[in-house]
């Protein structure tokens, strides 16, 4: 067992895992912050992406122990300490960019990361930006749409 | 604040959990449950000799290993055959473990349960199972040509065979009538296997109170009551002791629709024996090989017609691919061949399925459920027709259209519920109309030409589909108003992303006048409503959105009757208008449901200030000729409703795409993509709209890229993510969409169902529009630039 | 699909990576990126001993960039070196290839020399690192080697990297004046593995004349074929050279496999249209540099 310190959505979090403990699991089981999804533990889906010192990885591609004194930001840290819904989050809403909603917290750190480093992205951009995240129910129009919705709230929010 | 929401694109109450991460799916419950994991077979056809355990039962954290000779009693038995069938005369289920034989590889063998699951695949991979390996059946005319069998004691792999023939308005048969044809044409078409690949797997948590001697089950499932019956029925509970919750479900698209799954009874039943709670999440190697399958059928199509395109008779012979088991009974072949006629008239008809065994895993109904086949054999034979006759393509098919007043239109058929296939109401020329336009069909030539002349192909092409929605036999609802006037509304059926909780609240608010945000909606927990078929072929807005809708009205009346009485009015002239009963034109005279819901339950004892209003000496509205309940009276400000439709009712549509093949390297690139929908009165067209995005990409993954291969050892050799290709962002065009509404005549809210409709079509639509920007014939799907560059070398 | 166990290593320097893979041997797995190999953990595919993770290793993330050339260190992740100008600017064909790897998810946590040292041969980095002549440095306890990348690519999923060595860094070289390069690739999905790719090399004289050209071919081999078709296209103006003519010598010289995405008549094609395009491409970048 490794002793790791992980800053997870701010919060130092202690916690022993073994070494092949996918940070996935750790987030989901050992701290549990349940919002991070499993879709294939094998890199395709994208339904557990997270930000790792803010860029986004598939957890389900790093082991925890890998993570030890990084930060991390999963979906339950998205959103403002009060609650209020983040841009992205808000922009998803209204534009019906999710249904079934569990590949939605992978979009969601996707997006969130595209949209800090490119605020403005062009339609191919986007597509681009997530291409990497499966949705199985959108057929991804709204998910595109909630994109450039939520550059929009970003940009009258500044 | 109106309440009038039926119609509104109102944004989804299930958003805000789901976009902060506190939406609970099944992994996210049971910290701390044991986790199951499964041994499953590497073979696709094999005899168990023997299962070794010894180097397994060291790993850490161990607890069971279970195998086939563990079961006790119901459960050693083979799982239900959910949907018998008359012509199903060699249904075949599986045993929860494998009971001597294994049919496919990815069949569950042992059970493992552990402290966590990778102690629990420690120790599967430390179980050594003995296989005699048996020769494998596999491809489904293979299957009926070979003298290997998949179950022993079913000839031919045959599991079933049906036909149905609808001869022509004067009685004459099929085969005579396309014999006469002025013209005739003979083909074949092939449609390769996907899945409905929701992108949560399927999962069990359950729990035993061991003091109550009852069972606490969550299932990623699409019908927690059967789901709950069958639990009761395997493991010998009485039924009440046995609860059943859908919780948050990842996407369902028919996969968590069969039940019980071996998991289903195997887990709960290892809870029970280790008085632990116990949890299987299921991988997704898992999900490729254990689950299902659909789509695959081979289908030999002749037609008679005449010279304007019209159909004289039709007759078509499937072969149906079911795998290994027939769980689902026959439903898949049954909807291809019932639904393959669409919009269309057709002089006469004459189907014949079999349905064949092979050693693959099973094929239960994927989102579509053998329509997309059907439309694909009937769309096809519409392209040939005006091929063969040199007419346009939408002529042909407007030449067939069933006319606007002949509704109801009988086809003559038997449908998946046992009952007559009758057409409620639709408008297909208008249909056709507001695709053309949308699409251009009518100016594309000159496109055509234009791309033509810059070295580019495209290419148009349309399909058009009815869908039988809202199959009975039943569903129900039920409504409760509080004393604190929220508005507490249940039903038996489960969500998966569907929106219910949105497009129910919306049904309710309407009917009883309340803001929506004091509703609430619970969907798939028999703890709230037990009585419940489940969530499949577009049936939940009909079903239980008039359900909900007949019990709101139930309470609605009785509240206006509560209300009547404080009020001293009419009934008749009360309404409720933001969740206050008032008599209509008199503004000042009104009464919160809230109070009305206090009146309606007469108390002894008061919990709060607002009960005491309705306590014995408190003397509200109280007349001493009749008790405190009235008879033909139930306490509370309650109603349950139930809606059980004479048949289902048929929605319709019509899509169109064009594609640009590339010349060089034989790429597809869908360009534009136009549906016309309509599935009657839209209860949210957001949430419609969102439905058909979802359901035409899974066209385009059907049509282009997602294909379960086989080899010839039975080996699934696309097994994952990286090779079972569903299209992401960068492969699904933008859809423009338009609705046309005709109510449905058969339910109170004339309403039909929109769940599958964007998927149906869509093979059928790209391929006919890559035949015509090819000018070859495209006559199997999915393709692949490979397979297009092979027909380009074959036509020279 | 949880990974098996392994003993997991963290080294915190070079010295103890080295020494910690050389006592492992055959038994220890370096992880760097982990976008291949967690993958086929997860999957049980492989089961290694031991994992020596030089994730916290120091140094080993900077991209070195000279004229004549750019070494990019074994930890550098894809996206870092895609998104460097300085590498865009010495060696340009990076930057083109490491925008059609997989995801950007993927690109920030896996590393130019993990797709190196994994060795794919429908992978996009060995075919240019081939290309351009590059070479991989290896490193073991006192000894250090540079394989160049024709020795360098054994087989599918094979490399020259021995039981116990650590590939430290890759060396891209910088292009020599008056060349242009392309990559062109055909997937199924965008991101997907290349049924076909093409990376293509075009140098020209002082007179805009082809001296050489040449394409290192993916997903149509073994490992990255590399075929000179300086003859082929003959010493002719760029805009005239017979690129036809090349893109036929490349499609006689490759050897696709069938798989379940393409048929190999049908990759051998694209191997054709792809260098043919990929080769235009190069010269008419070269005629303009």
């Amino acid at each position: 067992m490794h002793e790791i310190t992980l800053t997870v959505n701010g919060v130092v979090q202690q916690v022993a895992v073994p070494g092949r403990r996918l940070l996935s699991d750790c987030l989901r089981h050992d701290l549990g912050l349940t919002g991070t999804h499993v879709g294939c533990e094998h890199g395709v889906c994208g339904c557990c992406t997270v930000l790792l010192d803010g860029e986004p990885v598939r957890s389900c591609l790093v082991f925890a122990v890998g993570a030890d004194g990084h930060e991390i930001t999963t979906v339950e840290g998205l959103a403002a300490p009060d609650g209020t819904l983040s841009p992205v989050q808000r922009a998803f809403a209204e534009c019906h960019g999710l249904q079934c909603g569990f590949c939605t917290p992978g979009f969601l750190c996707t997006v969130t990361a595209l949209l800090r480093q490119n605020p403005a992205p062009t339609e191919e951009e986007v597509l681009e930006g997530v291409s990497g995240n499966l949705c199985r129910c959108t057929g991804y129009q709204n998910i595109v749409k909630s994109v450039h919705r939520a550059a929009e709230i970003m940009a009258e929010d500044r | 604040m109106t309440t009038k929401l039926f119609g509104e694109p109102v944004r989804r109450r299930e958003d805000p959990r789901l976009l902060t991460g506190r939406g609970l799916y099944l992994d996210d419950l049971g910290a701390g449950a044991l986790a199951a994991a499964f041994v499953r077979s590497p073979h696709a056809h094999a005899r168990i000799r023997d299962i070794d355990v010894s180097a397994a039962i060291d790993v850490d954290g161990l607890l069971a290993i279970y195998t086939w000779e563990d079961l006790p009693g119901a459960l050693a038995q083979p799982l239900p055959l959910l949907i018998p069938h008359p012509a199903l005369t060699h249904g075949r289920t599986a045993h929860p473990l494998a009971r001597e034989i294994v049919r496919h590889v990815g069949e569950p063998v042992v059970m493992v349960v552990a402290r966590d699951r990778y102690l629990a695949e420690d120790a599967c991979d430390l179980i050594r199972v003995d296989y005699e390996i048996l020769k494998p059946v596999v491809g489904v005319e293979e299957a009926t040509q070979s003298a290997q069998l998949v179950h022993a004691d079913v000839p031919g792999n045959v599991g079933a065979h049906l036909v149905q023939e609808v001869p022509s308005a004067s009685g004459r048969a099929v085969r005579e009538i396309i014999e006469s044809a002025p013209h005739t044409l003979a083909f074949r078409l092939d449609i390769e296997r996907s899945a409905s690949m929701p992108l949560e797997g399927r999962g069990v948590h359950a729990r035993w109170d061991a003091d109550d001697r009852s069972l606490r089950v969550h299932s990623s499932t699409q019908t927690s009551t059967s789901v709950r019956m069958a639990i009761a029925a395997k493991l010998g509970l009485p039924l009440p002791k046995v609860e059943v919750i859908a919780p948050d479900v990842g996407g369902g698209f028919g996969v968590k629709i069969v039940h019980p799954w071996p998991e289903e009874i195997l887990v709960p039943w290892a809870a029970m024996t280790l008085g632990r709670e116990v949890k299987w999440t299921e991988d997704r190697r898992e999900h490729f090989t254990s689950s299902a399958h659909e789509r695959a059928q081979v289908q030999f199509v002749r037609v008679g017609f005449d010279g304007d395109g019209r159909v004289l008779g039709l007759d078509v012979n499937i072969l149906h691919d079911h795998g290994a088991y027939t769980p689902y009974g026959i439903i898949v072949p049954i909807i291809t061949s019932t639904q393959l006629l669409g919009p269309y008239k057709i002089g006469a008809y004459r189907v014949e399925f079999s349905s064949i065994y092979t050693n693959t895993v099973q094929v239960t109904p994927y989102r579509g459920a053998g329509r997309p086949q059907a439309v694909f054999c009937m769309e096809r034979t519409m392209d040939h027709i005006a091929r063969h006759l040199g007419l346009d393509r939408t002529a042909v098919r407007a030449a067939n259209f069933i006319q606007p007043d002949e509704f109801p239109y009988d086809q003559g058929l038997i449908f998946q519920d046992g009952r007559p296939l009758i057409y409620d109401s639709g408008d297909y020329p208008e249909s056709l109309r507001m695709l053309k336009e949308m699409i251009g069909w009518d100016s594309f030539p000159e496109e055509k030409a234009r791309a033509a002349a810059e070295g580019r192909t495209i290419g148009i092409g349309v399909g058009c589909y009815v869908e039988g929605t809202g199959v009975g036999p039943y569903e129900g609802g039920h409504v409760q108003v509080t004393s604190d006037g929220r508005v507490h509304v249940s039903t038996g059926l489960t969500s998966q992303g569907q929106g219910h909780e949105t497009v129910f609240a919306q049904i309710a608010a309407t009917e009883l006048g309340v803001p929506l945000e004091r509703i609430s909606v619970v969907t798939g927990d028999t703890r709230r409503f037990g009585y419940a078929v489940g969530t499949f072929a577009s049936r939940a807005a009909v079903m239980s959105g008039n359900a909900i809708a007949l019990a709101c009205r139930k309470v609605r009346d009785k509240a206006l009757r509560v209300a009547a009485d404080a009020l001293e009015a009419d009934p008749r002239d009360l309404e409720i208008v933001d969740g206050e009963v008032r008599v209509v034109g008199a503004p000042g005279a009104s009464i919160p449901l809230a109070t009305v819901a206090v009146l309606s339950n007469p108390l002894r004892y008061a919990f709060d200030e607002e009960a005491a209003r309705a306590t014995q000496f408190a003397g509200a509205g109280s007349s001493f000729d009749r008790p405190p309940v009235a008879p033909g009276e139930e306490p509370g400000l309650e109603g349950r409703d139930y809606y059980s439709p004479i048949r289902s009712t048929f929605a319709s549509g019509m899509h169109a795409a064009i594609v640009e093949t590339d010349p060089l390297t034989a790429e597809i690139r869908i360009l534009r993509y136009a549906v016309v929908h309509d599935c009657g009165n839209l209860i949210n067209p957001m949430i419609v709209e969102g439905q058909i995005h979802g359901g035409v990409a899974q066209g385009v993954g059907g049509a282009l890229y997602e294909r379960m291969v086989y080899d010839g050892h039975g080996q699934l050799l696309n097994a994952s993510f990286m090779d079972f290709l569903m299209p992401y962002a960068t492969e699904v065009p933008a859809v423009e969409t338009a609705h046309l509404q005709t109510p449905s005549p058969l339910n109170p809210l004339g309403i039909k169902g929109a769940g599958e409709a964007g998927v149906i079509p869509v093979s059928a639509v790209i391929a006919s529009a890559i035949e015509d920007a090819e000018g070859l014939v495209i006559d199997r799907m999915p393709i692949s630039p490979s397979e297009l560059f092979d027909l380009r070398r074959a036509a020279g | 699909m949880k990974p098996p166990p392994f003993d997991y290593h963290a080294p915190r320097s070079l010295g103890e990576a080295l020494d910690t893979l050389a006592e492992v041997g055959e038994h220890g797995k370096v992880l760097a990126g982990g976008q291949s190999l967690i993958p086929m953990l997860n999957m049980r595919l492989a089961a290694p001993g031991h994992l020596v993770d030089i994730n916290r290793l120091p140094g080993l993330a900077d991209l070195d960039v000279e004229p004549g050339g750019v070494r990019v260190g074994a930890l550098a992740r894809h996206a870092q070196v895609e998104r460097s100008e300085r590498v865009a600017a010495v060696q340009p064909l990076l930057r083109r290839a490491l925008r059609l790897v997989a995801h950007p998810v993927i690109r920030n946590r896996g590393t130019v020399v993990g797709s190196l040292a994994h060795a794919d041969p429908a992978a996009e980095l060995p075919a240019v690192l081939a290309l351009l002549g590059g070479s991989v440095r290896l490193a073991r306890p006192g000894a250090v080697r540079d394989v160049p990348a024709a020795a360098f690519f054994t087989g599918p999923l094979e490399s020259a990297i021995e039981p116990g060595e650590l590939a430290v860094s890759a060396f891209f070289p910088a292009l020599p004046p008056r060349s242009g390069t392309a990559f062109r690739e055909v997937a199924r999905r965008h991101g997907d593995y290349a049924l076909a790719g093409i990376a293509a090399l075009v140098g020209l004289d002082d007179d805009l004349r082809v001296t050489g050209a040449a394409v290192a071919c993916v997903s149509l081999g073994p490992v990255p074929v590399i075929v000179d078709v300086t003859e082929a296209a003959g010493h002719r103006p760029a805009a005239a050279a017979d690129w036809a003519a090349a893109a036929q010598a490349v499609w006689e010289r490759v050897e696709p496999e069938a798989d379940i995405h393409a048929t190999a008549a049908y990759r051998r094609h694209l191997a054709g249209v792809l260098a043919e395009q990929a080769l235009r491409d190069a010269a008419r970048e070269a005629a303009d540099a």
